[in-house]
């Protein structure tokens, strides 16, 4: 599967070359802990200074605000943990009903421990009700957390309009921006984010390495309790070869964002090409408040792992919120959350490109997907939404 | 990635019999069978011709909105039916499509509960059986995430002898939403595993009669072994739970019953019906026969 067409970039990503060469040192040579006191673990400690300066350059953000954990899932629970920690009379939380399962599961897990949590609601193209958001926060609020774009449609929120509401109410803002780091410019001296979630491999970096940014100021409270490693803020020795790529992944990033356009283009390309070649397919999400790489489209009547496996054939990579593919039986809750009509959120298929993707990989793709969807839908039961059956378990399955 | 056999696969890139039937010729007749869920995200559409004199299907043919072992389920499906009676068919379970298959991924079974649905709801509809009255819509509504009664989970745990929630789940869904319906089936296995035991019990002590003549039987003699087989066996069985059954009627090798008192409106009105009286009747007359209540 080397030759594969990799449009699955908001799952994970190949380790950029570079960063490659940046870690290995630390894995086959450098293997000194950063916290010992000769020099062999000392000059290990230095890659851990370099990865925190290189990480704080791409969020406009001081060293001493960035603390390193293993994953975006991490990073999410963290804040969340030190947010309710350090206000302690304070019983409520807001997010959305569209973040990650880092945020929603936790989140879910308060309720249960007696927290009030407020999940605001999203429109059919996506986007939040501000007023909503408004009429939600009170003097109770310990935290907002809000995703600064979705993965699953990169649709984008509106962060700093968000920030100011949240700091009106004297309440806590963390922002998972796992899928937007990189792709938009971010900087925290003239933001409103009190806390900030990125992970390594999103950004060509290896997965197990991931940051949180907190505002100097803000009072955190670790999630992982050990020794002094993060300065006493996540205990646990520092996984170095991850930090030095995590850091070199960062510096890329930042010199890649002045061509970002370049992704945009060609997932316009795509898109179009889609939409004008293939019938009864439409875009999931606002097309204009978008991350550049990401396009979800749904293809109606026909159902998502079939689309997969159907295009897997000819190595071409990418996800799908049907419930098929996840084992949970239930369909994507972005989705839902946005109410698309089943027979085309079944069908929904996310590609997601990166900064390695080609012109004629995307030709390729656009040369495949007419036929492959053309086969599915010969087998299939339902050819427009004028089918009886196809109406009365749409109506069904609203009325569950 | 879910792991499918290299015949499930085949069967998805390469359907047999995808589509409708559109033409027929005088004594056959076109029936379809709809079952699935949008919500759910598979749907079956199961298209038969069949030789009305022979009770025979001529030609199977489905159209499958669903993931690749939805298709190559239904696909299987039409491939085992050509050539079988109409009560042959009937008695086909999820099973024999996934072993077919080579199998299926366990979370992947109800796909092959959706093929023998959609079977059986179209020769209901060819025999004029309302669906409304399909015996597995009684029951109590168990799992409400996807609409699964109790009667449909006893079935599928009876006819596959699951052991837990979790493969209740892979098999016909219910328990996948939410999850809170998971402690009510655990429940439902305990009570078939118990009522299984007790059930066994009472027939096998009674066992002892000796193997009735079976040849070739004209209807009347098959009717007068069915009602001594009830009335001797089944009847005194049921009777200990305040249950009883009457024989309504018999098409080939179709039997319907009456189910009364205690039984008509048990939830375990599906078990009764497969362990106490259908097994009954196959293993004292004949092993092709298929016993519905109506």
């Amino acid at each position: 599967m080397k030759d594969c067409i990799y449009l699955d970039n908001n799952a994970t990503t190949q380790i950029d070359s570079e960063v490659l060469t940046e870690m290995m040192p630390y894995l086959n040579f450098y293997y000194g802990n950063p916290s010992s006191m000769h020099s062999f673990g000392g000059q290990v400690g230095k890659a851990v200074r370099t990865g925190r300066e290189q990480v704080a350059s791409l969020l406009g953000a001081e060293p001493s605000e960035i603390i390193f954990t293993s994953c975006g899932t991490e990073g999410d629970n963290a804040a969340i943990n030190a947010a309710l920690i350090a206000q302690k009379n304070k019983r409520h939380i807001i997010t959305t009903e569209v973040e990650h399962p880092a945020i929603l599961s936790h989140c879910k897990q308060l309720e249960r421990q007696g927290y009030q949590v407020t999940y605001l609601s999203v429109d059919q193209q996506g986007q939040l009700d501000l007023n909503e958001l408004k009429t939600s926060l009170t003097g109770n609020t310990a935290l907002v957390s809000v995703m600064y774009a979705n993965n699953e449609t990169g649709v984008i929120f509106p962060i700093e309009e968000i920030g100011q509401m949240v700091k009106e109410y004297g309440a806590l803002f963390h922002v998972d921006a796992v899928q937007a780091v990189g792709k938009i410019p971010l900087n925290m001296k003239t933001s409103t984010i009190d806390m900030l979630t990125i992970s390594g491999h999103k950004i060509h970096a290896p997965k197990g390495i991931g940051a949180l940014y907190v505002r100097k100021g803000v009072r955190f409270r670790p999630l992982i309790i050990g020794g002094h490693q993060e300065r006493g803020r996540r205990g646990g020795t520092e996984n170095v070869s991850g930090i030095a790529a995590l850091g070199k992944a960062a510096e890329l990033a930042q010199l890649n964002l002045p061509h970002i356009h370049l992704e945009q283009e060609l997932r316009d390309y795509l898109e179009d090409s889609i939409l004008n070649l293939i019938p009864d397919t439409v875009v999931n999400g606002n097309k204009t408040n978008r991350l550049p790489n990401t396009t979800n489209i749904g293809f109606k009547y026909i159902e998502g792992e079939a689309i997969l496996l159907s295009i897997n054939k000819y190595g071409i990579c990418a996800s799908s919120g049907s419930a098929c593919t996840s084992g949970s039986l239930e369909p994507s809750h972005v989705l839902r959350a946005m109410k698309v009509p089943y027979s085309v959120l079944h069908g929904s298929i996310r590609f997601s490109l990166s900064r390695y993707t080609t012109k004629s990989e995307i030709d390729r793709v656009i040369e495949i997907l007419p036929d492959t969807i053309g086969r599915l839908r010969a087998i299939s039961p339902f050819s427009s939404d004028n089918s009886t059956w196809l109406q009365e378990m749409e109506k069904e399955a609203l009325a569950k | 990635m879910w792991e499918y056999t290299d015949k499930v696969m085949d069967f998805f890139h390469n359907p047999r019999n995808q589509g409708v039937i559109d033409e027929k010729e005088s004594g056959q007749a076109i029936t379809t069978g709809e079952v699935g869920s949008i919500a759910c995200g598979d749907a079956l559409k199961l298209h038969l011709k069949i030789d009305e004199k022979s009770q025979t299907i001529l030609e199977a043919r489905f159209q499958t909105f669903g993931c690749a072992s939805a298709i190559a389920s239904s696909s299987a499906l039409t491939e085992l039916l050509v050539g079988k009676t109409l009560d042959e068919a009937l008695s086909l379970t999820n099973k024999e499509i996934a072993d077919y298959l080579g199998g299926l991924p366990e979370e992947k079974m109800h796909c092959s509960v959706m093929g023998q649905e959609a079977l059986e709801a179209a020769i209901f509809n060819y025999r004029g059986i309302p669906l409304d009255n399909h015996e597995d819509d009684e029951g109590a509504l168990i799992c409400r995430c996807f609409g699964v009664t109790s009667t449909r989970i006893r079935r599928i745990v009876l006819e596959n002898s699951l052991t837990t929630a979790e493969q209740v789940t892979n098999y016909v869904k219910a328990g996948g939403g939410c999850g809170s319906c998971l402690t009510d089936i655990d429940d439902i296995i305990v009570d078939v595993a118990e009522e299984g035991f007790t059930l066994t019990e009472d027939l096998s002590s009674e066992a002892n009669i000796p193997e009735l003549e079976v040849k070739t039987l004209t209807n009347l003699q098959k009717i007068t072994l069915i009602q001594q087989v009830l009335e001797e066996e089944v009847k005194p069985a049921l009777a200990k739970d305040g249950g009883d059954v009457e024989l309504f009627d018999i098409e080939g090798n179709l039997i319907k019953v009456v189910l009364k008192g205690a039984c008509s409106s048990c939830s375990s009105s599906t078990f009764t019906l497969k362990t106490a009286i259908e097994a009954r009747l196959r293993e004292r007359i004949s092993k092709d026969l298929t016993v519905i209540a109506v």
